[in-house]
């Protein structure tokens, strides 16, 4: 079994959703491969901030 | 809009549909994309794009089953059932899964649970790509 940690598993489930959602929503590879970095920093960032203020709030 | 109609009349669009002529079973690529991830595009010759997405589906599903994650067999709930939906998205690795008894019967920790919606997740992103994969075909998305 796997142990892996909370920000290890966003990491890698930020960069697989966004290889897809690069390649599937955008037609040239230039433009396919922005949106899939886009993707993968909202995913990331979003985790973190969300992450940050359920830290405050339980303080 | 996101695909745009200026030029149509005068210069065809480049497609994988143009490419095979039309000849073959339309869905083939909808289907092989489905039963396998990345399938749909290796159909229209779309190595680079097919591979990566067989490598994030497949990895994804993969770490899944690595944490212990639940594979859906029977919906008792709403909630159970739209898991299976996702699960069933998976295509051939589901059913082989199911078949070697891979996953876990019951989620005992918390990487567990994560396990579980990164094998629902493959799914649905699996879903997304076979579509894809159709799109090029038909001529919908441009190649």
């Amino acid at each position: 079994m796997t142990h892996i940690s909370h920000f290890t598993a966003v990491f890698f489930f930020a960069l697989f959703a966004s290889t897809v959602f690069g390649i599937t929503q955008r037609e040239t590879p230039r433009r396919m491969f922005r949106y899939g970095i886009y993707c993968f920093t909202l995913f990331v960032s979003s985790a973190i901030v969300i992450s940050w203020v359920m830290f405050l709030i339980a303080r | 809009m996101l695909y745009s109609q200026k030029g149509m009349a005068t210069a065809p669009v480049k497609t994988a549909a143009g490419n095979n002529a039309q000849q073959g079973f339309v869905y083939l690529p909808l289907i092989a994309g489905w039963l396998f991830p990345g399938a749909g595009h290796f159909l229209l010759r779309k190595w680079g794009r097919g591979a990566l997405l067989s490598i994030s589906i497949i990895g994804m599903f993969v770490l899944g089953l690595a944490m212990k994650g639940k594979i859906y067999s029977s919906a008792q709930d709403i909630l159970d059932m739209l898991g299976f939906v996702g699960d069933l998205g998976n295509g051939l690795l589901f059913l082989v899964s199911r078949v070697l008894g891979l996953g876990a019967d019951q989620v005992m920790v918390t990487t567990a649970d994560y396990g579980t919606k990164f094998i629902v997740v493959a799914g649905l992103l699996n879903v997304i790509a076979a579509v894809d994969a159709h799109n090029l075909r038909t001529g919908r998305k441009p190649e």
